[in-house]
């Protein structure tokens, strides 16, 4: 774990030559999978980008998604949407989102999602980039997460580890 | 007996649910005349209701020049606010737009798509010039300044507020509503975000039929 965290650290040049395999091992870790990671392309100067993706827990406790980090951006933030009265609100969840035991979070449009905030650079169509997911019992787990188009509301293709 | 008590009470849960419905009803009635009593002639409520929706407006395009009500009269659009940080409910909707315009085949040119975005504390015209391009076809992004966005905000009935979050910075609650306006600038309908694909295609080949 520490070892993949380190990478994340060093130039994104030598990340993409690192490629997804040594990344795609920290997929799993203490019971939890993640799939599907995926991200909406942004356009020039935009200064926020959404990141999904499914967490599964196959162990018998319960876990919790408390923050994470990644070199794309100033901060990465974990946020829920509610459409109410056709007025749709975000907000910043504080405390975690739990990841049930033998359960699934799904991070998805509509729902729980995690915020780049503070890109660093525009996240184009096709790219993969990290994010060190910090849980509460599973510690640190990086994921690659896929640049999907901007029309896209999900993901077939995907930052799973298992290809 | 417990039988008819259970029967009873069903017919009151009846009643009450059939009063509701007629509460709901007249208080609709009460809101379109008040609409209708704004001022118009009488006449037709649903046009009326139609003419008195939107109105005038002047926004920024990207390219810094103003775009008014006037500058879009001449073809139907399809009208939808938010702000570039929005992470879902925007994209999804503005990329159903161009979705719904590649089905329409040479007919999804008869209208056209506009983004409004309602935070221009953030989104310069160039920005939001940007953004739509991500959607590979043809919009108008547009923005203005707070006065400018309160007057088309009434004017569509859109609900925006900035809602500061921890840490020093904001996001934007908004109606996330499509609108459909007429060549003439008359409100034709809504696309909701959650109605099928086949109702929102339905309501765009009407306002360009």
């Amino acid at each position: 774990m520490m070892f993949l965290q380190s990478r994340i650290l060093v130039p994104m040049a030598a990340l993409a030559a690192l490629g997804t395999s040594a990344l795609a091992q920290a997929n799993q870790s203490e019971g939890l999978a993640v799939h599907h990671a995926w991200s909406r392309e942004t356009a020039a100067g935009q200064s926020v980008g959404g990141g999904f993706m499914t967490i599964s827990n196959r162990g018998a406790a319960a876990d919790r998604l408390l923050s994470g980090t990644s070199p794309v951006a100033a901060e990465v933030q974990l946020h829920t949407m509610t459409m109410d009265g056709g007025i749709m609100r975000m907000r910043r969840v504080e405390g975690g989102i739990a990841v049930p035991a033998r359960g699934t979070l799904e991070l998805k449009p509509g729902s729980y999602h995690i915020m780049f905030m503070g890109l660093t650079r525009q996240l184009r169509q096709g790219e993969r980039f990290p994010v060190t997911l910090r849980f509460q019992r599973a510690g640190s787990v990086t994921v690659q997460v896929s640049v999907l188009p901007v029309t896209s509301s999900g993901s077939m293709d995907s930052g799973h580890a298992g290809h | 007996m417990q039988g008819t008590e259970q029967k009873a009470g069903r017919k009151g849960l009846a009643r009450l649910r059939a009063g509701l419905w007629v509460a709901a009803g007249v208080s609709v009635l009460i809101a379109l005349a008040v609409i209708y009593d704004r001022g118009h002639p009488p006449g037709d409520p649903a046009s009326q209701y139609a003419s008195a929706f939107g109105g005038p407006f002047v926004l920024t395009a990207p390219d810094g020049s103003s775009v008014t009500d006037k500058t879009l009269a001449g073809k139907p659009y399809a009208i939808f606010f938010g702000f570039t940080r929005c992470p879902d409910v925007c994209p999804t909707s503005l990329a159903r737009m161009a979705r719904l315009r590649k089905q329409l085949g040479p007919d999804g040119a008869k209208f056209n798509i506009v983004f409004v975005s309602v935070d221009p504390g953030h989104d310069k015209p160039a920005d939001i010039g940007n953004y739509v391009a991500l959607f590979g076809t043809p919009m108008i992004g547009l923005t203005g300044t707070e006065a400018q966005l309160a007057q088309i905000k009434k004017g569509y009935g859109v609900y925006s507020a900035k809602v500061p979050q921890p840490g020093g910075d904001y996001t934007i609650d908004h109606t996330a509503a499509i609108y459909l306006m007429t060549a003439r600038g008359e409100f034709s309908g809504t696309i909701d975000a959650h109605e099928p694909d086949a109702t929102a295609l339905a309501k765009l080949k009407r306002l360009i039929g």
